[in-house]
């Protein structure tokens, strides 16, 4: 992996990112929510990003929204591989009528147009941070389940599988300690790029004002701030903007170059 | 000790069924190698997976039983099942190149069969691991034990896998086809190291093949399959002196065609 240079350059940048979403209180210059000068002023020496519509620091508020994306992406992605993987081993171990009703229900899932789904549940919920979360994992792992559950396909039929059997392993143990480690190569690329894509909805939520709620600052409700100054501070919408793009871009690199590197055919 | 009545297994397809193993019934005694003979395809794997209780849709086990030390083992629930594979009965494969799970040191594959049944801490369950290689013949069994599948070679793998089944000792050995994957010359040594631990430690071995000359090597009985059903069963000498079928007749002159 390390000789493919847009994986190198995305694995720099998001371990960029992440630096500062972690230390982003030291970074920071001022306080994500706090006035500090007059409305929209243009990119200065003081203020490197300028300000916002309602003069806030936009770099500050960049700093802490790298704490929420990133926060977004990776939690969701984390319950997104959890329900995937769950539903695709067992789909795949057991085969039969339990794969039946498992792929059944994922084609279901799939059919809903998600982004309609998310809009439906966030407008019955309190649309926090949360559940933005929670949501995005609950209506994104179908794909996961997908390709888990074809890996274990493949892997069952495997003579190791039959050799476990064999000296007496329970159906659990030969799940997550014989199959599960030999299908994590997928699942590690399917996590980058589904952190993409939770980061991208997450995004297209806030800017829809049904995900993480002002004050709090996301590169998504950023965006959202920037929709009506868009001729008079095009610099309140073409930061945000970019730093999602360079950090979608980023991860997707980081997925080709796991996909890869991880691939037993090279 | 093993008594197999009238085992019937068949895999059922769209429109139609499979006889897989149709009405076969043998027996094997304490300290006995029976060979089972028979051509690709003519039930021999799946009576050994019957046994183990192995068998998955669109397979199933029609009738019969499958007497071992006077319980029946297809009358088992499942969880019964599972202390019996691997502690009473284990089974070595024909791939030794698939048989090992790749992401585990061959020790702790070893040790977990003897944590699974013995209930043994990891320290021990290892040092009972490294005394199996030991008895496989494994060189440094301490070093290698700590190997992964890919840094052996086949016939090193099979020695793995051989200890492996033998980790609990184990009253029956299967050992499905064990040799088929490995070149002649390892064959042979694989097979003496089956016969010397079959005698040190009185195991019942089924030899599962189809190779009349390892029969003849190794067995003392044997039955021979065609397409699901026994057509033949005796002593080895008995069977290969006076045939009564057709088939075996067939498959002993393709021996003495390959003699000359």
């Amino acid at each position: 992996m390390l000789r493919n240079k847009f994986a190198i350059f995305g694995l720099l940048v998001l371990g960029f990112f992440v630096l500062v979403a972690i230390f982003a209180p030291l970074i920071a210059p001022y306080d994500p929510g706090e006035i500090v000068e007059s409305e929209t002023l243009p990119p200065s020496f003081a203020h490197p990003f300028g300000t916002d519509d309602l003069g806030r620091d936009i770099l500050s508020r960049a700093i802490y929204g790298a704490r929420i994306s990133l926060t977004v992406g990776i939690v969701a992605v984390t319950i997104a591989i959890l329900i995937g993987t769950l539903f695709g081993a067992f789909a795949g171990y057991f085969g039969g009528w339990v794969d039946g009703i498992v792929m059944r229900f994922v084609d279901v899932m799939l059919s809903f147009p998600s982004i309609f789904l998310i809009l439906a549940i966030q407008a019955m919920l309190t649309p926090n941070i949360y559940n933005v979360m929670i949501v995005i994992g609950l209506t994104s792992w179908m794909g996961v389940a997908r390709l888990v559950r074809g890996e274990f396909l493949k892997i069952r039929e495997l003579q190791y599988v039959e050799a476990a059997k064999a000296i007496g392993c329970s159906n659990p143990r030969i799940i997550f300690r014989h199959m599960l480690p030999n299908a994590q190569a997928p699942i590690i690329v399917a996590a980058t790029l589904g952190m993409a894509g939770a980061i991208l909805t997450e995004s297209a939520l806030s800017f829809l004002g049904m995900g993480v709620q002002p004050p709090m600052p996301s590169w998504g409700n950023m965006l959202m701030d920037a929709q009506a100054y868009m001729r008079d501070a095009p610099w309140m919408a073409i930061i945000p903007g970019l730093l999602i793009l360079v950090t979608v871009l980023s991860l997707y690199f980081v997925g080709e170059g796991l996909r890869e590197a991880l691939d037993p055919r090279r | 000790m093993l008594q197999v009545n009238n085992l019937t297994t068949y895999f059922y397809q769209e429109d139609s069924v499979v006889k897989a193993v149709d009405d076969v019934s043998f027996s094997v005694k304490p300290g006995e190698i029976l060979g089972i003979l028979g051509e690709s395809g003519s039930g021999k794997s799946t009576i050994a997976h019957s046994i183990l209780r192995l068998i998955y849709p669109p397979g199933k086990i029609v009738s019969g039983e499958v007497i071992f030390n006077g319980q029946d083992l297809l009358q088992l629930s499942e969880e019964a099942m599972i202390k019996i594979r691997g502690a009473k009965i284990s089974m070595v494969f024909q791939d030794p190149f698939t048989s090992l799970n790749p992401v585990y040191t061959v020790g702790d594959q070893i040790a977990e069969a003897i944590q699974l049944h013995q209930g043994l801490k990891r320290k021990a369950a290892w040092d009972k691991a490294i005394q199996m290689l030991e008895t496989v013949h494994i060189k440094e069994p301490g070093s290698r034990i700590k190997d992964y599948p890919h840094q052996f070679s086949g016939g090193m793998r099979q020695r793995v896998m051989i200890a492996m089944a033998l980790a609990c000792q184990p009253e029956l050995l299967i050992a499905d086809e064990p040799t088929t994957a490995l070149d002649v010359t390892i064959q042979a040594e694989i097979l003496n190291l089956l016969k010397e631990i079959q005698q040190k430690f009185n195991l019942s071995v089924i030899y599962i093949t189809h190779n009349f000359g390892i029969i003849k090597a190794l067995c003392q009985n044997v039955i021979v399959l065609y397409k699901g059903r026994v057509v033949e069963k005796g002593t080895v000498e008995a069977v290969l002196s006076s045939p009564q079928n057709a088939y075996t007749k067939r498959l002993i002159a393709c021996l003495e065609v390959l003699k000359t």
